[in-house]
């Protein structure tokens, strides 16, 4: 199928698990209306979930799930070394998501905690760009699959993908959702990258920053105004945290 | 102008009855806010008695029954490396109900720009001589609307049918024929002089209850002039650069388009977006050269396009005075303080 004279590529694609609750490849096989059509936009090459083949020839692949162990470390610079493009698919591959909570604890208690008396082998938690070099992050958690199928399509005829530079805001107003703020809640839609569609504010618990910053974000403003209306530093910081994708950024 | 009066009850009944196959549109209560006051929405509706008349303003304006957030322009599908294109408008008649005297003045902003300037919009004008709007005016002015300072409390033209409340009965004001014809349908009554004494009494008090004011005569020049002040820079570092401001905003219109290709690749959408002149690439262009990559020009900008820019091409401010925009933002930017602040440096 040619569009605009120009003939598709159809990316060879290998899909990786790595630490992490799978729920991002399970996003990969919703949406079942486009399900066929974009398995057929792409060659697939190994993908637990959806298929049988296993195939060490790939250009794209996608990485999901943070990195734990040691073993995890090696398995990944194999596959790197193998892709043309790797892709960090889901909050945890892009920032350590909710698993990087883990590195504030003392890694032996955190072991005892989850296995008690039979511990396993655990490493403080990294993004894979903390192992290897990544060449397109899809934040989330879980991703959108309609923003999967739109990078998709824009690989498939080499065009530059981008994301919003804007915040979850403005998708937020754009589903008529009352603020959370305006009923007394906390949200950090104003710091954080839009793409999602806003579906948290919506469903009344605030978004939680699982996309990342968005692009040049007014900290201090935003720090103010939660403080203004009476939330906590702590309170703040422990969103700021979930994910992961503010590294560095605290209110104080 | 026609002039009648209607019994409350037959309001309702023109709803239930004679409207009921038609799609109606009115303000509904969706949440409370954490200070305990109803947060309303236009939305659509089966029976009367889920909106409110009496709200006091949407958290939402009106426009996005005319100017949808998204809105797809034309559709292109590819066969045998060719192409055909189809534009649907959207057609289906509705009522719009409740809309206050900002609202309408909105509309009337709005078709200026879309219905009756060089380049008309069809898919606005479609939408607009479709929709039947049925204003209601305020009792009493909204706690934070300055559109009493913007020309935009008093309502001439621009609606079907426009109400006050005078107690038992609606004063009814007829803006078209089919206003007419739709309120023959509930039998009318001719004002007596009561009707007109209490329904101009009514409107008196309103207009002389504003408290929110600016002064707007000289606001063009002053904002010429205050290009570089300080000021932009004092509220620009407060901005979040959200957009929050211009989706509520009854006369905020700017908009991207995007083209949407189907995952079956058979078919191509172009996609209009309302956009916001206060997010970060509002001014990128080719080459990714940005005009405006600092927070305070972006809101600089939005001000002037409202209160300046507006002026230069229409003769009159775009900003109905509805404060929707301050209520939005959560750093509290709002035009009262902004422009107040920007006339006090002297
Ligand atoms: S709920 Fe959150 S994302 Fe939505 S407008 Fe409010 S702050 Fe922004
Ligand atoms: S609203 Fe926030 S937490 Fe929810 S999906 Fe979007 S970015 Fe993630
Ligand atoms: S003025 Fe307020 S609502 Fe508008 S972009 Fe800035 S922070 Fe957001
Ligand atoms: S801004 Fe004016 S017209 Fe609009 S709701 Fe307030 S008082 Fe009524
Ligand atoms: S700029 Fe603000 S006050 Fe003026 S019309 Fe828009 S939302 Fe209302």
């Amino acid at each position: 199928m040619e569009y605009l004279g120009i003939k598709p590529n159809k990316p060879k694609v290998a899909v990786f698990d790595f630490s992490g609750c799978e729920g991002c490849e399970l996003q990969l096989v919703n949406k079942e209306d486009t399900l066929i059509d974009f398995l057929s936009a792409i060659d697939l090459r190994g993908w637990r979930e959806a298929s049988s083949v296993i195939n060490d020839d790939y250009d794209i692949a996608l990485i999901e799930g943070s990195i734990t162990r040691d073993d995890e470390i090696k398995r990944l610079e194999k596959i790197r070394s193998h892709a043309k493009v790797l892709v960090a698919l889901g909050s945890c591959a892009c920032f350590g998501g909710v698993n990087q909570m883990k590195n504030v604890f003392d890694l032996k208690k955190a072991n005892q905690e989850v296995y008690g008396d039979k511990p396993k082998e655990t490493a403080k938690v990294k993004a894979v760009k903390d192992v290897v070099k990544v060449d397109l992050e899809i934040p989330g958690c879980p991703i959108s699959k309609a923003e999967v199928e739109s990078i998709i399509r824009h690989l498939a005829w080499g065009m530059p993908f981008s994301y919003p530079v804007y915040p979850v805001c403005v998708e937020c107003k754009q589903r008529f959702t009352t603020c959370m703020f305006e009923k007394g809640l906390m949200c950090l839609g104003p710091i954080t990258m839009a793409g999602c569609n806003a579906p948290c504010p919506a469903g009344g618990l605030g978004c939680w920053g699982c996309r990342g910053p968005a692009k040049d974000p007014n900290y201090e403003s935003f720090f103010a105004i939660a403080r203004e209306r009476g939330f906590s530093t702590a309170e703040v910081n422990e969103r700021l945290n979930f994910f992961g994708g503010f590294q560095e950024v605290n209110a104080k | 102008m026609i002039f009648k009066t209607i019994v409350k009850e037959d309001l309702k009944k023109l709803f239930n009855v004679h409207l009921k196959d038609v799609e109606c549109v009115g303000p509904k209560q969706v949440a409370t806010s954490n200070d305990g006051k109803a947060v309303y929405q236009f939305l659509p509706f089966e029976s009367f008695d889920e909106i409110n008349l009496n709200h006091e303003k949407t958290e939402y304006s009106a426009k996005t029954y005319f100017l949808p957030f998204r809105e797809t322009l034309s559709t292109f599908n590819f066969k045998n490396g060719d192409w055909d294109q189809e534009i649907k408008y959207r057609k289906q008649q509705r009522v719009l109900v409740g809309l206050h005297p900002c609202d309408i003045n909105a509309l009337v902003k709005l078709d200026k720009v879309f219905a009756k300037d060089l380049f008309p919009s069809p898919y606005y004008r479609s939408r607009r001589e479709n929709t039947f709007v049925i204003g209601i005016d305020c009792d009493k002015p909204c706690t934070d609307g300055f559109c009493a300072s913007v020309g935009a409390d008093v309502v001439t033209h621009g609606f079907d049918l426009f109400l006050r409340d005078i107690g038992d009965k609606y004063f009814v004001k007829v803006g078209s024929d089919r206003g007419l014809n739709v309120l023959n349908k509930i039998s009318p009554t001719d004002i007596s002089p009561e009707e007109r004494k209490s329904y101009r009494k009514k409107t008196k008090e309103f207009l002389a209850g504003f408290k929110n004011t600016i002064r707007v005569e000289n606001l063009p020049n002053t904002l010429d002039i205050e290009f570089e002040s300080p000021v932009w820079k004092k509220w620009g570092d407060k901005c979040l650069s959200c957009g929050s401001c211009a989706m509520v905003c009854p006369t905020c219109y700017c908009y991207g388009v995007s083209e949407q290709i189907s995952m079956d690749f058979k078919k191509s959408e172009k996609v209009k977006q309302l956009y916001s002149c206060n997010l970060l690439d509002f001014a990128m262009v080719a080459g990714a050269h940005n005009f405006r990559p600092a927070r305070e020009t972006r809101l600089k900008y939005r001000y002037y396009h409202q209160h300046r820019g507006f002026v230069e091409s229409f003769g009159e401010p775009k900003c109905v005075g509805c404060n929707r925009c301050g209520r939005a933002c959560l750093a509290n930017i709002n035009p009262v303080d902004v422009i107040s602040d920007l006339q006090m440096e002297l």
